[in-house]
């Protein structure tokens, strides 16, 4: 299958302490990339450094290494599930649902935004200011990026921790999104606590390969 | 040949080869500091002929002129270094950087106050709106900035990014507050006799002049590399070498 | 998407949320309304002497009343983690800020300078001069929104960066309010004025050019720690 990121030789150094390093992979279309690793291992550093949000110290990032064209920062085809979950409280789930894909320049028509909305179980809160939620519901309004039909967009996921503070059925949910996902082509690297089982999953221990 | 001086360049800005080098150089650039100026001071109060318009409160100018010099160049030295350290990453200039601050402050701060010295004999008032005081203070303000910026960050690291981008900033606008608080200075009120407007100078006032704005330079610098020592000290603690070091000077005392 | 739909997209929902919070939009209007009305109490009520600072007490104020509500340009989206996305998106991050920087100036310096008359009434400042201190306004208020966009980029990690995004800014804003202030006063003298005005707007083109890109420099330092 299609190499979509490889990474080689990253390290990364933090106030003074070597999180990692030596540090190579290689994600394939199909794939699921699980990161294991106690806290403070590293795992979020590493995925804010795959998405170029942070600066790690050495090594290469190369997304779509088989691709001609030299995307630095392909970043219209990631969906990123950050801790925090970017969802801006003043706004209903419907608005910002709505700003994400604007955010990666799509349009959808309104009918698959309700959807993925119903999907998550937020159907009847769509039109309610998000600060209005409970807390796990304002974490299902971040995800709800995750169910939106854009896999012709979008072939990638970062997710850190999406499996937290999600009760039982959801969790099951989202976990079977994930296969689902990777099962039509689609590249997900995560971390979670959770185990996942599948052919698909492969898994890193930041602190074995560090 | 590029990646090669790219190397050389990353080896000779490593903390722990600074920290070697530096240390003849901070003896020596003292030592000429202090013989320097204490010719060029004595020479310079005691010495030199009276000025025809000023008379004696013109000597104030060994000292103003030097130090206001030094406080825009070490604007301009910070700004680059912050240049430096963000393009490649260097984090001795940062460290530099951040040591010129308090540095440079003192300088703006000692021109300032004997601008306002000089200007109690010859306005009659301790403080005037002239342009040169005027960007002074500007510029002492900009420092405070720089030093408020850093002490306000958690992680060191970010501080240092961060007031090396306002430095730049600074860098930039700071041609532009001189331009304008020039303009602005003689539409107001149009100064009869300035600072450092002294006519042609007497070359019995120029050596100790020329000779007093070296060692301010000198003392400056000696004083920013033993303030740099300092700053790789505190911000490498884990480094072996920097135990090393700081074990024998805790026996050695 | 096109570009433009983006712009929009982007531009509506920073407006939606501005609108969101009314009670702060009202904040920097209050703030001119008040610290304007104090300058006659603690000065003098004689509105010749008055009418001689009227100026610099209007601008000065209204580049407080500004740079006081900067201070949350960047921090909610920091704080629940939008601004992650916002770099990240499929529009260049300068062009994101520079919609935001503008959708704050339409939502504060504007309306400051909306209100600069009724002040300047207070201020007894010669009426004719008027439509240029308006002018002033608008184009140094928009200055200092882009420039105070850096300052705010600079602090937004920071838990309170009102006072400290002042002390950054505001010296390096001195040049806009000699010139700013420097066209009425030469208006109101009857001496040339076009000179100070056209240097104002070289400083704003200037900043709308260059100040989006340092702020993105600083946002994405922010983000990193």
């Amino acid at each position: 299958m299609a190499v979509v990121l490889s990474a080689e030789r990253l390290r990364c150094v933090r106030d003074h302490r070597c999180l990692f390093s030596n540090l190579s992979f290689q994600v394939s279309r199909g794939e699921i990339l699980h990161l294991k690793g106690p806290n403070g291992a590293g795992k979020t550093t590493l995925l804010r450094g795959l998405v170029g949000l942070t600066t790690l110290v050495e090594g290469r990032i190369h997304w779509f290494p088989q691709d001609s064209s030299d995307d630095e920062k392909p970043n219209e085809k990631i969906w990123y599930i950050a801790h925090r979950p970017a969802v801006t409280l003043l706004q209903s789930p419907l608005e910002n649902l709505r700003y994400s894909l604007t955010l990666h320049g799509i349009a959808l028509p309104e009918a698959d935004l309700w959807q993925a909305l119903a999907t998550v179980g937020l159907l009847g809160y769509e039109d309610v200011p998000s600060h209005q939620l409970s807390a796990g519901q304002q974490r299902r309004v971040g995800l709800a990026r995750l169910f939106l039909p854009v896999e012709d967009q979008i072939s990638i996921w970062v997710l850190d921790e999406p499996l937290t503070a999600l009760d039982v059925s959801a969790v099951h949910q989202l976990k079977e999104r994930i296969l689902t996902f990777a099962g039509r082509g689609g590249a997900v690297i995560m971390t979670s606590h959770h185990g996942i089982d599948s052919d698909a999953v492969r898994s890193l221990d930041l602190e074995e390969a560090g | 040949m590029w990646q090669a001086l790219v190397r050389w360049f990353h080896r000779w800005t490593s903390p722990k080869i600074f920290y070697q080098i530096s240390r003849p150089w901070i003896f020596w650039s003292s030592v000429a500091a202090i013989a320097i100026l204490a010719v060029a001071l004595t020479w310079g109060l005691v010495f030199a002929p009276v000025e025809r318009l000023q008379g004696n409160s013109y000597r104030i100018i060994f000292i103003h002129v030097p130090s206001a010099f030094l406080s825009q160049a070490i604007y301009l030295a910070i700004a680059i270094m912050g240049l430096v350290g963000l393009v490649w990453r260097i984090k001795l200039a940062f460290y530099a950087a951040k040591q010129c601050i308090p540095i440079g402050a003192s300088m703006a701060l000692l021109a300032l106050v004997t601008g306002a010295i000089w200007g109690k004999p010859t306005w009659g008032t301790w403080w005037v709106w002239d342009a040169r005081l005027t960007s002074m203070l500007v510029l002492l303000f900009l420092y405070l900035g720089l030093w408020a910026l850093h002490n306000a960050m958690e992680r060191q690291e970010t501080g240092d990014r961060a007031a090396a981008i306002l430095a730049l900033v600074g860098v930039v606008n700071l041609p532009i507050i001189k331009f304008s608080v020039v303009w602005w200075n003689t539409l107001h009120q149009p100064a009869t006799l300035k600072l450092t407007q002294a006519p042609p100078m007497h070359i019995s006032m120029l050596i100790p002049f020329l000779m007093a704005i070296v060692g301010f330079y000198l003392a400056a610098l000696a004083w920013g590399l033993s303030r740099t020592r300092l700053e790789i000290l505190q911000r490498e603690p884990n480094a072996r070498w920097v135990r090393e070091e700081l074990d024998q000077l805790g026996s050695a005392r | 998407m096109t570009l433009t739909a983006v712009i929009q997209g982007i531009m509506r929902r920073e407006l939606q949320l501005a609108f969101r919070r009314r009670a702060e939009l009202l904040n920097p209007l209050l703030f001119f309304l008040i610290v304007v009305s104090l300058f006659p109490i603690g000065v003098t009520p004689e509105l010749a002497r008055l009418s001689e600072m009227a100026v610099g007490v209007l601008w000065v104020t209204a580049l407080l009343a500004n740079l006081l509500s900067l201070d949350l340009l960047f921090r909610s989206d920091f704080d629940d983690g939008s601004l992650e996305q916002q770099l990240m998106a499929n529009v260049p991050a300068s062009l994101l800020v520079l919609v935001k920087v503008v959708t704050h100036w339409l939502v504060t310096g504007l309306p400051l300078t909306l209100m600069s008359p009724m002040l300047s009434l207070m201020l007894a400042l010669p009426s004719e001069a008027i439509p240029l201190l308006m002018l002033t306004l608008a184009l140094g208020t928009l200055t200092l929104s882009l420039l105070g966009g850096i300052g705010a980029a600079l602090t937004v990690g920071l838990r309170k960066g009102g006072l400290l995004l002042t002390v950054l800014i505001m010296p390096l804003f001195v040049p806009v309010i000699i010139f700013g202030t420097g066209a009425v006063s030469a208006f109101i003298d009857q001496l040339p004025w076009l000179g100070h005005l056209a240097l104002l707007a070289a400083m704003v083109t200037g900043s709308l050019v260059l100040a989006p890109l340092v702020t993105v420099l600083a946002l994405e330092i922010a983000v990193e720690d």
